[in-house]
């Protein structure tokens, strides 16, 4: 079985990625892929987002035994020579087993090396809460790399975004962490311009508005619009940006709602201590600390590990019922 | 099969351990003088090993070593003058005065990573090697590590998925004895790390590190196999490091017996005497190449000196390729 590519309407982003590989694959020899599971005779990748790609291009896909030190060591050593190396990391979790060639190895080489070598790999990784898998297997873990200088961080929210920064991510020249979120690949939705990558480093506007300025990536960006939808039934106008690249943050498009609107919620599915938030309302403090209206509020998961039982799970995930009493909070 | 060595490739091999000696007393010199601040991990008594591995690489062959590197570097052919300006934190050394000792990186001679980090090397290397067998290029890598990194998970991960994709790579253990201050019986499970092996499916030599036909020898096998599509090999060269772990290093956990017989088997003196035994090379010849050698020291000193400070501008730059701080 291929992955649907013929003309549709809707794409989700499984399908997406497969185009985006495929598509830079055909592109560029340069471009490979590995990871555990990737190829086809082993199934083509957990979510499938690698499937046929093995049986199509070969020896540049492989599947890896479980050694993700190893692997992702290895991107970074074929990075190096000038190769594009996509990997996957099964879930998220697991980047705290290879944390060493990517924090230590493929952020800092270009620097250490006085810019003669650079680090060209994708690290692609998924997680999400919803599934039952506990403490080890959920964890939203991107404050970890934002807080590394050298390495991009992306967390796309729909298809045709996860096609765009996909490609734009393998043609960017530094090492890029992307972040799939496990909910949302079969959700369907706008399909990708195919061949056009999204430039990194560039938030969305994801619904115009003039009160209050949400701003959310990856997960939030499936609550998001519901809330907003609800809020303005009563008549509060939310504006809500999709970061999209976590780091490095799009500061102008996040000030510029900011200017506009004057107050403003953070969401993320992360714990919300030391998190992406923090250091959001922080760069937002710093720049218009005069021009707001209210305190900047996060809405985020609880500080604890992701517990197993549904109810606790859910218990452990922000609700809409906190963004949306945040968002009047900030009316107040 | 395999071929000794000729008296102009030995004379090579003496050439570039004479270098790696050479610099490293003068590093050391300099930094007792207080002209130079690193933290500096000698390799004095291991030169014999990257000597004879890189009489037999290729320019464009991939190098990947460690914080105590400096004699793969010299040997694989880093310039020394830039490895001087490096450690001085110079605009002209290596990596700009950003990357130091530990960090020297010259993609030119081939040297493509040194890290600071045990085993971390490995894997890289593993990298390097998958990129010349997906090109077709026929480079091979070296990685060069200690015998403390034998027992980091990197290692094992490295040879087993070396061994799975037959990458063109040779694992160079220089077992130095000491894994910092720690015995090589007090932290290692087995007497021969070479017999580790094994346990992936591949050749492991077990060779007299400081006696460089030996190492020719072993590192002809396996560059040999790696070239021509025969997978990874392990080579353990059995060596010691005479100036501790890094400069400063008592050396008070080293039995002074065992310290007195490593230093009687030095590498070095026990090389030149066999030349001049086997007349590939008399005395008199030996110290002129000696004399070229330390003039170049002096050179490379003078050049590093001689260099402007890097600008402290470049504290924010080459961290992403858009460098806007």
């Amino acid at each position: 079985m291929t992955i649907q590519t013929s003309k549709a309407d809707k794409a989700t982003i499984v399908q997406a990625l497969n185009w985006a590989l495929d598509d830079a694959m055909a592109a560029d020899d340069q471009v490979i892929v590995f990871g555990e599971e990737v190829a086809d005779p082993e199934g083509g990748g957990l979510m499938k987002v690698t499937q046929g790609l093995s049986t199509k291009y070969g020896s540049r896909v492989r599947s890896t035994p479980i050694s993700e030190m190893a692997f992702t060591g290895a991107a970074v050593g074929a990075a190096i020579t000038g190769m594009r190396p996509v990997i996957e990391i099964m879930l998220m979790n697991f980047l705290a087993v290879c944390m060493d060639p990517i924090t230590n190895h493929a952020a800092k080489l270009r620097f250490m090396s006085g810019g003669q070598t650079s680090v060209p790999m994708v690290i692609r990784t998924m997680t999400g809460s919803g599934f039952q898998t506990g403490g080890q297997h959920s964890d939203f873990l991107e404050a970890w790399f934002c807080h590394t200088p050298g390495i991009k961080v992306v967390m796309p929210s729909n298809a045709a975004d996860a096609y765009g920064l996909m490609l734009g991510a393998i043609r960017d020249p530094d090492p890029v962490l992307f972040v799939e979120h496990l909910l949302s690949y079969w959700t369907p939705g706008e399909p990708p311009e195919r061949g056009k990558a999204i430039a990194l480093g560039k938030a969305r506007i994801a619904r115009p508005g003039r009160d209050v300025t949400l701003i959310g990536y990856s997960r939030s960006m499936m609550d998001l619009p519901v809330v907003a939808q609800k809020l303005a039934g009563d008549g509060i106008d939310c504006e809500i940006v999709d970061l999209r690249t976590v780091s490095p943050l799009d500061m102008d498009t996040i000030l510029g709602s900011v200017r506009k609107t004057g107050r403003v919620v953070i969401v993320h599915e992360a714990v919300k201590s030391f998190g992406v938030g923090a250091e959001v309302a922080s760069r937002i403090y710093e720049s218009l600390f005069r021009e707001l209206k209210a305190p900047i509020a996060r809405v985020a998961s609880k500080d604890a590990p992701v517990p197993f039982a549904k109810h606790l799970e859910a218990a452990f995930l922000y609700s809409h019922a906190e963004i949306e009493a945040a968002v009047r909070g900030t009316l107040l | 099969m395999n071929a000794a060595p000729d008296s102009r490739t030995l004379l090579a091999i003496y050439r570039k351990m004479s270098a790696i000696k050479h610099n490293d007393e003068r590093f050391i010199s300099t930094m007792l003088a207080g002209r130079l601040s690193m933290p500096y991990y000698s390799a004095r008594g291991q030169e014999c090993i990257p000597a004879a591995i890189s009489v037999l690489l290729r320019d464009d062959d991939y190098l990947v070593t460690i914080y105590r590197g400096v004699h793969d570097m010299i040997a694989k052919g880093v310039p020394p003058r830039l490895i001087w300006a490096e450690f001085a934190g110079r605009s002209t050394g290596t990596c700009k005065g950003k990357g130091g000792p530990m960090h020297v990186t010259h993609p030119e001679s081939g040297c493509m990573v040194t890290t600071g980090i045990v085993g971390a090397g490995m894997p890289i290397g593993c990298g390097l090697a998958l990129s010349a067998q997906l090109r077709g290029d026929g480079r091979v890598t070296v990685t060069n590590f200690g015998d403390g990194a034998s027992n980091i998970g990197a290692f094992h991960e490295s040879m087993n998925l070396a061994s799975v994709w037959k990458l063109p790579l040779v694992f160079v253990c220089q077992n130095n004895r000491y894994a910092e201050h720690t015995a090589l019986a007090t932290g290692t499970s087995i007497e021969r790390i070479a017999d580790r092996a094994a346990s992936y499916g591949m050749p492991g030599l077990h060779v007299d590190g400081n006696d460089p036909l030996a190492v020719y020898a072993a590192a002809q096998e396996a560059i040999e196999r790696a070239r021509s599509g025969g997978g990874p090999t392990l080579i353990e060269a059995m060596t010691f490091r005479f100036n501790g772990h890094l400069i400063g290093d008592s050396g008070d956990y080293i039995p002074k017996p065992e310290y007195a017989a490593a230093v009687a088997a030095d590498p070095y003196p026990r090389y030149r005497r066999w030349l001049a035994d086997n007349g590939h090379a008399n005395a008199g010849e030996l110290d002129a190449i000696d004399a070229a050698i330390k003039a170049e020291v002096d050179a490379a000193m003078q050049f590093a000196f001689d260099s402007p400070l890097t600008d402290v501008a470049e504290v924010t730059r080459d961290v992403f390729a858009d460098h806007a701080a």
